[in-house]
C-alpha cells in the first residue's frame, strides 16, 4: 500500500462530507481524512470523550491527557466538550453522529463489513469499532481495494468476523467508489487506473454500474 | 453519613484489597488511569483479581505493573490488542480475557452503577462477541441483552477533588472514570489536586462527594508526552 493511495482514499472521503456533519474517524486511512476537511465546517467526535477535535499539537503543547481514540495527542476546537465514555456511545449508537469513516479489511456484496480482527491472530481488540457500525448514521469505509496478496478486499462472504449485522454505504477505494444499495454493488466513481471492465475481472462480486 | 478519608501515603490503602476482588478500573490508554494507586496495587498482598478496564494498562504503566506483577486472574474490557504480554498469557491459558464492546463496557458500567441490572444494544448482534447472549427483536430491530457490571472496588483518577470528595476531570482523562465511580461499593480516586471545600464550582462538579470514599495525591507529573513518576 503506497502512501499516495491513503492519501487518494482520505481526500475524497474528505469531498464526500456534508457541512455540518458530526464525524467519527476510525484509525488508519480514516484519520488523515482531516487532513482534507477544507473550509468545510465538520465537528470531529472521538469516543474517548470529546466532540470538537482539532489538528494535531506542537511538541511543545502537547497535553498527554488530551488523545484521540488511536491515542495520539490533539487539540480542541472553540465549541468543543467533554463528556464520559457512557455518554460518547449514546451519542454513537443514539445516532446523532452523521458519519463514521471506517477502516476494514473486507466488505461483503451487501456492505456487512470485518475491521475488527486480524487474520490468524487472536482476536482481543474490539474497541469502538461495533459501536460506530451500529450506531453511525452513515458509514463509509475506507481501504486499499486489493490485500497484499493481490486479492480483492470486496468479497461475495466475509471470511474473517463481522463487525455487525449492519450494512454500510459506502466503500472507498483508491480505485473507485462503491455504494451497497438494495441487494446491489454500484460503482460511483472510477478513479483512472482500472476501467469497469477490468474492476469487474478482478472483483468477485457482480457490479453494476 | 458518608465519610471522606484523605490517604497521606498510598500504601494505607493495602487493607482494603482482598483476593479475588473485582476491580473496576478506570483509563483510556494512559489518559485518566490511577497510576499511583496502581503502582502500590503492584506491590500489596492480595491479588486473582477480576479487573474492569478499557486496556490493561499501556507502555509498561498502570496495569500493565499490576498484571506482570501476576495479580490478574481475568480482564474484562475493549482493547487488549495493544497488551502483547496479555495476549501471550492468555494464550498460555494464565489470563481469563472477557472482550465487550467499548460502548456496551461503557453501558455496563453506567447501568451498575444506576441500579439496572442490565440493557439491550443494538451493538454487536450478529457478530462472534454475541455467541451466547440473548437477542431481542425490538420495533424490528434486533438488540443484544448485556448484564450490568458492578465492582468491589474502582480506582480512579480525577484532575482535583475538595476534601468533601467532590471530582472534577480534566479534558479526555475523564473516560470511564465518572461512570466507575458509582458502580463499586468502595471507590478510591487519585487526583494531582485537593483544594479547599466550596474552591470548586458546583457546576463544574462531575462526580458528586458521595461517591468517593477515599483520596490519594497522584506522584505522577505529565512531561511533553509522557506520565513521569516524581517520586
Amino acid at each position: 500500500m503506497t502512501a499516495t493511495s491513503r492519501e487518494i482514499i482520505a481526500q475524497r472521503i474528505a469531498n464526500e462530507l456534508q457541512d455540518g456533519d458530526v464525524v467519527n474517524l476510525g484509525v488508519g486511512i480514516p484519520t488523515l481524512v482531516s487532513k482534507y476537511i477544507g473550509d468545510k465546517k465538520i465537528y470531529l467526535q472521538t469516543e474517548n470523550g470529546l466532540l470538537g477535535m482539532g489538528p494535531p499539537p506542537s511538541d511543545l503543547d502537547i497535553d498527554i491527557d488530551l488523545i484521540d481514540a488511536s491515542k495520539n495527542p490533539i487539540t480542541t476546537t472553540v465549541e468543543a466538550s467533554f463528556f464520559d465514555s457512557a455518554f460518547s456511545f449514546a451519542m454513537i449508537r443514539g445516532k446523532h453522529v452523521d458519519v463514521a469513516v471506517l477502516g476494514t479489511l473486507e466488505v461483503d456484496q451487501y456492505g456487512e463489513i470485518a475491521n475488527w480482527s486480524i487474520p490468524n491472530q487472536p482476536i482481543l481488540g474490539v474497541g469502538g469499532a461495533m459501536d460506530l457500525v451500529a450506531g453511525a448514521k452513515k458509514v463509509i469505509v475506507a481501504s486499499t481495494l486489493f490485500n497484499k496478496s493481490g486479492a480483492s478486499k470486496l468479497v461475495p462472504k466475509l471470511t474473517l468476523d463481522s463487525s455487525g449485522e449492519r450494512r454500510v454505504e459506502q466503500f472507498v477505494t483508491e480505485y473507485a467508489s462503491f455504494s451497497f444499495i438494495g441487494e446491489k454493488v454500484y460503482v460511483t466513481a472510477i478513479y483512472g487506473a482500472l476501467s469497469f471492465a477490468e474492476l469487474q475481472e478482478r472483483i468477485p462480486v457482480q457490479l453494476t454500474k | 453519613m458518608v465519610y471522606l478519608t484523605i490517604i497521606r501515603d498510598v500504601k494505607d490503602l493495602e487493607f482494603l484489597f482482598k483476593d479475588s476482588m473485582k476491580l473496576l478500573v478506570g483509563g483510556f490508554g494512559l489518559s485518566g488511569t490511577p497510576l499511583t494507586i496502581l503502582d502500590a496495587v503492584a506491590t500489596f498482598q492480595a491479588g486473582n483479581y477480576i479487573v474492569v478496564s478499557n486496556n490493561l494498562g499501556d507502555s509498561g504503566q498502570g496495569l500493565h505493573k499490576v498484571f506482570t506483577a501476576g495479580k490478574i486472574d481475568k480482564v474484562i474490557g475493549s482493547f487488549f490488542t495493544i497488551n502483547p504480554e496479555a495476549i501471550v498469557a492468555w494464550s498460555a491459558g494464565q489470563l481469563a480475557i472477557e472482550l465487550l464492546p467499548q460502548g456496551t463496557l461503557a453501558e455496563a458500567i453506567r447501568c451498575g452503577g444506576a441500579g439496572i441490572g442490565g440493557f439491550y444494544t443494538p451493538t454487536a448482534v450478529g457478530t462472534r462477541l454475541a455467541v451466547g447472549k440473548e437477542v431481542r427483536e425490538i420495533d424490528g430491530e434486533r438488540y443484544l441483552f448485556e448484564k450490568a457490571i458492578t465492582g468491589d472496588i474502582a480506582l480512579i483518577k480525577a484532575a482535583k477533588a475538595d476534601k468533601a470528595g467532590n471530582l472534577v476531570y480534566h479534558t479526555t482523562a475523564r473516560n470511564f472514570n465518572p461512570l466507575m465511580a458509582t458502580a463499586a461499593k468502595i471507590v478510591i480516586a487519585e487526583v494531582d489536586t485537593i483544594v479547599e471545600i466550596g474552591e470548586l464550582r458546583a457546576e463544574e462538579i462531575i462526580t458528586p462527594h458521595i461517591f468517593v470514599d477515599y483520596i490519594v495525591q497522584s506522584t505522577y507529573k505529565k512531561e511533553g508526552g509522557h506520565y513521569i513518576d516524581s517520586n
